[in-house]
């Protein structure tokens, strides 16, 4: 049998998906601020919008962290599913693919598949107390690999059970647009999370580094810019960019060590089961404890000091500012080809002034992946709580004998006193 | 954005699914080239082109199935070795497809690129297996030690660098180019690379483990091509017109019954139940254990509706035969949803084999296509119900956490076993 719409053509996609021309940004700006600010001229006007946009955001920002982690968790978990939507709203319109059979159904399926797998490895782990004592949420926990497998086996069948004969190309690119959004957008926001649970401060300061940079490159962009940087970006200058880094690791060194002072923001965060909410409490490490340090003898003379307090954190926020002010900005021109390969002015509307969420998150996304290898490679070791998970659901002829080699490793050590009761 | 957009429509062609129109300037099918070798094809010169056909994949299956045993008969090294090659074979026909798709060959930097990040990709992948099976190997050797306990940060870095090199690549006129390539390679990065990786550590759980999954699906293949042949009536799904209700039916119980019988038979011999372990000493792969209980003969009681049937009482079984009930249905049910997804795909991207590599059958991907949905089931298979977590390996991360930690962890520990009446009470042990 031959099909005749088999045909070995030369199939040649370069045209492919015409992008269609991009309907003209709405004017999402509030009606208020449009009232107060009829008076200026258009430039000035959009400054003034993006400037008090940008104030509303960080506003936002601190009222959120004064509120707790588990608020934070929630914004961190919305702004996911919003830089997804955008992403995926975009491969729609790219492929005029909104009318596909279940597409959009399939999407958000995998998007929740796929964080139910994340936060069921890691969030789960911090509850493991909690967890405990619910029969039901143990089998659910014990299982989760097959269960979260199963799960998103069923979407892939139903992918495959959706393939519409005139379809199928369009289809595969949505199906990858998916995955790869995916991949960028979940993956970075459970790391982000997972660096939150270290301690608040790996979180604000890698984010706050992030936006500071692109605060001072922009400033000195403007007082200063000439040489241009990249072709990609126009705008950025490397005025910009040295004068950014510069400024962000100033910014990162003196933050930090404000920072560093108050335990709600170094200790690890904790879930105590018996008040039932997320505590930061703890005997400071040593990494948030003054130091005295010795001021190499180049700055000596600069700086007027022989040696200087400083908490060791305020070294490892080097490393942070810097990859925030050097690498960070590599999102930024991804983001950036990424726009004018699909034709798009910005991800989406939703923040006068500024475009989308992810045209404000695209930095962060490589900063959330840094910070969490720095912390696993030269913080900290193995996560205790995975580690207590995982002795939890071993055999009791397995459990009794790690107890045994545990319990004469400790009394060796001198952590445990050795008495007749254990 | 005007100049570009003009330069998109070169060719009259518009952004509509051409599958139903066969204006493409009139061009006429690629025919495939012909990679039979001469010998073969001077054998069979004599026959119809049909039976010839045939032969052909007749030969060639065997061929492939005699390899098969010759490389399980060399160990487990050479197993790993294929699968890697397999692996990078399977990666380099889908970057070829997306060439040649988009024809983007010229590309600045992109095949460099490609091949860059399939290489950060094992490099990670290989290094997190690395450590935990060859742990005392690693400790032993300086600059080993250094590798692996900072192995997530190189694995980064290089990934970093190629990211970089990729945004620094970005040319005027290919932008949208390079993202689909670039998109291109991340996803066959993530199937090919990290399911070749699942294979690998199903292999180390034990060959029979790598061998009856494997042979499952190779076997539902077959199976199901036979039944489809001699019974097949009712077509199976509009994707793929060849496949039959009856031969899918078919597959499904023959594969069962045989995942029942070679697991009876390998479950017998050490060499494939036993882990595969690395001696320090013989600097070589060992397979010998005390065989764990899934491979001790049990008496089972014979379900009392297939006491007639059989005509036995008890039967007695390796309890992994049970698991290879679960195995086999899978192969057969599951498994042919990724050969579902390939055919969609080439349909999709109008090609008929993945590669000329294998005369008769197409390139590597065409015979694994059914294979990776497997690798991964397996591997989430024994992770949730044959082993829990490695207690040695538990106490060596213990031992590396903060003394408040280990407190921490000891005295929950500890807590947790008096509850369960492990520990008699807090003044034992």
């Amino acid at each position: 049998e031959v099909d005749l719409e088999e045909r070995l053509h030369e199939l040649d996609l370069r045209g492919d998906s015409d992008i269609p021309d991009v309907p003209p940004p709405t004017d999402s700006t509030p009606e208020i601020l449009k009232k107060a600010l009829s008076g200026l001229s258009a430039r000035w006007k959009n400054w003034w919008i993006r400037g008090i946009l940008s104030l509303a955001m960080i506003s936002g920002f601190f009222l959120i962290i004064y509120l707790g982690s588990f608020m934070l968790m929630l914004l961190v978990l919305s702004i996911q599913v919003k830089c997804y939507h955008e992403i995926i709203t975009i491969g729609y319109r790219v492929y005029h693919s909104y009318d596909l059979p279940w597409f959009r159904s399939l999407s958000w399926y995998f998007l929740l598949c796929v964080n139910y797998f994340f936060y069921g490895e890691t969030v789960a782990d911090y509850f493991a107390t909690f967890v405990q004592r619910r029969e039901q949420l143990q089998f659910l926990i014990r299982y989760h690999r097959f269960i979260s497998f199963a799960l998103y086996l069923t979407g892939f069948c139903m992918f495959v059970l959706s393939l519409v004969k005139k379809h199928y190309r369009l289809q595969f690119y949505m199906f990858a647009w998916t995955h790869v959004t995916l991949l960028i957008t979940v993956t970075q926001s459970h790391l982000v999370i997972q660096n939150l649970f270290e301690g608040m401060i790996w979180f604000l300061v890698p984010i706050s580094s992030v936006i500071c940079n692109d605060i001072t490159a922009y400033i000195f962009g403007f007082f200063f810019g000439r040489t241009p940087l990249i072709k990609l970006s126009p705008k950025k200058t490397w005025e910009g960019f040295i004068g950014g880094f510069f400024s962000t690791v100033v910014f990162g060194f003196i933050f930090s060590y404000f920072l560093a002072q108050h335990q709600y923001f170094v200790c690890p965060v904790e879930y105590n089961s018996e008040t039932n909410r997320f505590v930061t409490e703890c005997e400071p490490s040593e990494l948030f404890q003054m130091k005295k340090y010795s001021v190499p003898p180049l700055l000596q003379a600069v700086l007027g000091w022989e040696t200087v307090n400083m908490y060791p954190f305020q070294l490892h926020s080097f490393a942070l500012s810097t990859f925030a002010s050097l690498i960070g900005p590599f999102g930024g021109f991804f983001a950036s080809g990424f726009k004018r390969a699909f034709k798009i002015k910005d991800f989406a509307d939703t923040i006068p002034g500024h475009g989308g969420i992810m045209d404000r998150f695209d930095c962060q996304y490589l900063m959330a992946t840094f910070v969490h290898v720095y912390i696993t490679s030269f913080i900290r070791g193995p996560n205790p709580s995975k580690l207590l998970k995982q002795l939890l659901i071993l055999q009791p002829e397995q459990q009794l004998s790690v107890y045994k080699t545990l319990k004469s490793h400790l009394v060796e050590k001198g952590i445990l006193q050795p008495s007749l009761r254990g | 954005l005007q100049e570009s957009e003009s330069e998109n429509r070169l060719d009259g062609e518009t952004a509509s699914d051409s599958e139903s129109k066969s204006e493409f300037g009139g061009s006429s099918p690629v025919p495939t080239s012909d990679d039979t070798p001469e010998v073969l094809n001077r054998a069979l010169s004599n026959l119809s082109s049909r039976w010839k056909n045939w032969w052909v994949r007749g030969i060639l299956t065997l061929a492939m199935i005699t390899f098969f045993f010759i490389i399980i008969y060399l160990g487990p090294m050479v197993l790993m070795t294929i699968v890697m090659c397999v692996q990078i074979k399977c990666f380099h026909e889908i970057i070829t497809i997306g060439y040649n798709v988009y024809h983007s060959y010229d590309l600045p930097w992109f095949r460099t690129l490609s091949w860059y990040f399939l290489l950060c990709v094992n490099y990670f992948f290989y290094g997190e297996t690395v450590t935990d099976y060859f742990f005392t190997l690693v400790q032993r050797e300086e600059p080993l030690r250094i590798l692996s306990k900072y192995h997530r940060f190189i694995s980064f870095a290089l990934y970093l660098t190629g990211f970089c090199m990729f945004v620094l690549s970005l040319v005027k006129k290919h932008y949208r180019l390079q993202f689909y390539m670039f998109g291109w390679t991340h996803v066959t990065l993530l199937i090919v690379v990290t399911q070749s990786h699942l294979i690998i550590h199903n292999l180390f759980e034990g060959m029979i483990w790598f061998i009856v999954p494997i042979s499952c699906v190779i076997c539902n293949d077959i199976m199901a091509y036979m039944f489809g042949f001699f019974f097949g009536r009712t077509p199976l799904i509009k994707l793929s017109p060849k496949k039959t209700w009856e031969g899918f039916i078919g597959g499904f119980f023959s594969t069962v019954l045989f995942g029942l019988l070679l697991s009876y038979v390998m479950s017998g011999y050490r060499c494939f139940t036993c882990p595969v372990e690395f001696n320090n000493d013989t600097n070589s792969f060992t397979v010998d254990c005390e065989p764990s209980e899934l491979f001790q003969l049990q008496e089972y009681n014979v379900p009392v509706l297939l006491h007639s049937v059989l005509g036995w009482r008890t039967v007695r079984m390796y309890p992994f035969q049970i698991h290879s009930i679960a195995l086999s249905t899978f192969a057969s049910l599951i498994g042919p949803f990724g050969g579902f997804f390939a055919s969609g795909f080439k349909r999709a991207f109008k090609i008929k084999d993945f590669a000329n590599t294998i005369p008769g059958h197409g390139g590597i991907m065409d015979r694994f296509d059914c294979q990776y949905l497997m690798a991964t089931f397996v591997n989430v298979y024994i992770a949730s119900f044959i082993r829990g977590p490695n207690p040695s390996k538990l106490i060596q991360q213990f031992l590396t956490l903060r003394p408040e930690q280990q407190l921490h962890i000891f005295n929950t520990l500890k807590a947790h076993l008096v509850d369960r009446g492990v520990l008699a009470s807090l003044e034992d042990a």
